[in-house]
């Protein structure tokens, strides 16, 4: 038989594919896997999306997405980040921000392409980079610098092939928030040397005691920044694969071609309900967020009094403690925490190899399962490293999880 | 009799002064030290989800210390901002058929102490679970428990009707719970996330 297509056969599987396996074949696996939020989505939400299959918007929709929703992601963006998108000409509504980020890249890359992607990243982004005929170019966080872009690292990996650079803040997995000074050395960046800006902004509503810098305030790059966002995260709304992108009027028309001729639209009945997320949510979102925050602080004084070193994230629902006292590899210590302890998390390599000797844990599950997971842990680390010094991980951890304590200060 | 009974091992001490705070001002621990309160506000968030959490729980889950937790729910207790700590029960569940009804109450307020003096005259009755003051067509709506309909119906007859400055009442009963306290009574919904997931 012929060769399948080569580009894509090249490709590895997903390394969280195979955890994925091992943690589905146990029974009694307390899961900190899972990079989607333990909450259902609203239930104004889901009520909304009844209603409006019971009205009958079981149809196609227009190609860019309903006018309704378009109209208000423009806004949710004006009121956010006083940022101006055109609904007619500079927003469609995709498939989740999985299909904004392939037909963005499509959009954006011709062969030997290169886009700069910062690792520890999320799994999609090289892969979709490659499959869409580019080239991805790692380059490196570093967990000393609390995984924070260094832009002159960046500037170092800029060639004459560079496209575009692909940015998620805050990052999955490990919750760092570019702060506003990295957010506008890398817009400085991509002027300089005419690169497209791709910020994947799906996390940018979670976010603990700082703001999210969004590249859609910088009126200096608005011309060459494609914003990806979408309510998955914000609204807990995974399953209903429904995303949006907001940019620069020819990239959106490119786009909206890729969509219209792949996609066609994003769900009908997604779409009602994203609407009236954004339109009544925000309230269900501070709700959402106030309970991560508390769950995060824990977490991460937890994991610190277990032996595993571990920042206190600004973003997301990830902690990225490090598993080096263990002096496990971070494949070997998720393997090993999830045969002999029952405790599900990913390994940092996953990620990327930044992401080597850490690894990510998920606080979107509920207390109870987080106190046991947490349990579990201990003991593992315990075990396994029993040359640590007790009496000095009791103190620090508190320390660690105080720092920039507003809310619950003592 | 079981609004008197505290969850076992709900992780609260100094349970025994509840009961003795009727009154007692619940303004104390404001004036007392505002900024305290506020920051411990977490601390009631906690235990008005789940009261079984314990002290020690809580005080991880905050990164506080467990005796200043401690001290904080013994002082709310001593001032009656926590009032009692009870369970949410689905008597449907086990068959009770202990009969709640809702009853519009109107009243003629009386001068000088508003509806205050017959809404705690109505409140100090065994079988009222509680008093608000309403805004609408009536003034008062006062749940009350009984053993059956017919006791239910005699209490708000005799007892309730026919107090002095009660005009008229107006009484349903109530058919099924649905929601109690926030909490749903039916429909669990569970987890449907897969194990591991990017």
């Amino acid at each position: 038989m012929k060769p399948l297509n080569r580009v894509v056969a090249s490709i590895p599987p997903s390394g969280i594919r195979r955890f994925f396996e091992l943690a589905s074949n146990r029974a009694d696996v307390i899961s900190l896997g899972i990079g989607e939020p333990d909450f259902v989505t609203p239930w104004r939400v889901r009520e909304a999306a009844i209603y409006s299959i019971e009205k009958g918007y079981t149809t196609y929709t227009a190609n860019a997405g309903t006018r309704e929703l378009r109209n208000l992601i423009a806004e949710h963006y004006r009121e956010r980040y006083g940022a101006s998108y055109d609904p007619d000409s500079q927003i469609v509504v995709t498939s989740g921000v999985s299909e904004a980020l392939d037909i963005a890249l499509r959009a954006l890359v011709e062969p030997g392409d290169e886009i700069i992607v910062f690792e520890p990243c999320y799994v999609s982004y090289g892969p979709c980079v490659t499959m869409a005929g580019g080239t991805p170019v790692m380059v490196p966080t570093a967990s000393s610098d609390g995984f924070i872009v260094d832009p002159d690292r960046v500037r170092r990996h800029v060639t004459s092939r560079t496209k575009a650079m692909l940015i998620c803040s805050p990052g999955n997995p490990t919750g760092a928030v570019q702060p506003p000074d990295v957010v506008e050395a890398l817009a400085e960046i991509a002027i300089q040397n005419d690169l497209y800006i791709l910020a994947d902004d799906i996390y940018a509503q979670l976010v603990y005691g700082v703001r999210h810098s969004s590249f859609a305030e910088l009126e200096a790059v608005a011309d060459r920044t494609v914003i990806l966002n979408g309510l998955s995260k914000s609204m807990a709304m995974t399953g209903w694969r429904v995303g949006f992108v907001c940019a620069p009027e020819p990239v959106a028309a490119l786009m909206l071609k890729i969509h219209q001729y792949t996609a066609l639209c994003a769900p009908h009945t997604s779409q009602m309900a994203a609407a009236e997320a954004l339109r009544n949510g925000e309230g269900e979102t501070r709700r959402m967020v106030a309970a991560y925050d508390v769950r995060r602080r824990y977490l991460v004084s937890a994991l610190n009094d277990a032996g595993l070193p571990c920042a206190l994230p600004d973003g997301a629902f990830y902690v990225f403690p490090s598993v080096a006292p263990t002096g496990l590899s971070s494949e070997v210590f998720a393997e090993r925490l999830l045969t002999e302890a029952g405790v599900a998390v990913v390994p940092g390599s996953v990620f990327g190899p930044s992401g080597e000797g850490h690894v990510r844990c998920s606080y979107a599950a509920p207390f109870p399962v987080l106190e046991q997971a947490v349990e579990r842990i201990r003991q593992f680390t315990g075990l396994i490293g029993s040359d640590r010094q007790p009496s000095q991980t009791k103190q620090d951890p508190r320390v660690a999880a105080r720092q920039g304590e507003q809310a619950y200060a003592v | 009799m079981r609004h008197d009974e505290l969850p076992e091992d709900s992780g609260s001490s100094g349970s025994s002064q509840q009961g003795s705070c009727h009154g007692a001002s619940s303004s104390t621990i404001l004036t007392t030290d505002v900024h305290r309160t506020f920051s411990m506000q977490p601390i009631l968030d906690i235990l008005e989800s789940d009261a079984r959490t314990s002290p020690a729980q809580i005080a991880e889950r905050l990164g506080m210390s467990e005796s200043d937790v401690r001290t904080a729910i013994a002082e709310w207790e001593r001032t009656g901002v926590i009032r009692r700590y009870k369970a949410i029960i689905d008597r449907d569940a086990i068959g009770d058929d202990r009969v709640v009804a809702y009853i519009d109450v109107s009243v003629t307020p009386e001068r000088g102490a508003g509806f205050d003096e017959v809404a705690s005259r109505i409140a100090r009755f065994r079988e009222v679970r509680s008093v608000v003051l309403v805004s609408g067509g009536h003034d008062l709506r006062v749940v009350v428990e009984g053993e059956s309909i017919r006791a239910v119906s005699s209490f708000v007859s005799e007892r309730l009707a026919t107090l002095d400055r009660v005009t008229a009442t107006n009484t349903h009963f109530e058919l099924k719970r649905y929601k109690d306290d926030g909490v749903m009574l039916f429909d669990r919904e569970d987890d449907h996330r897969l194990a591991v997931t990017p």
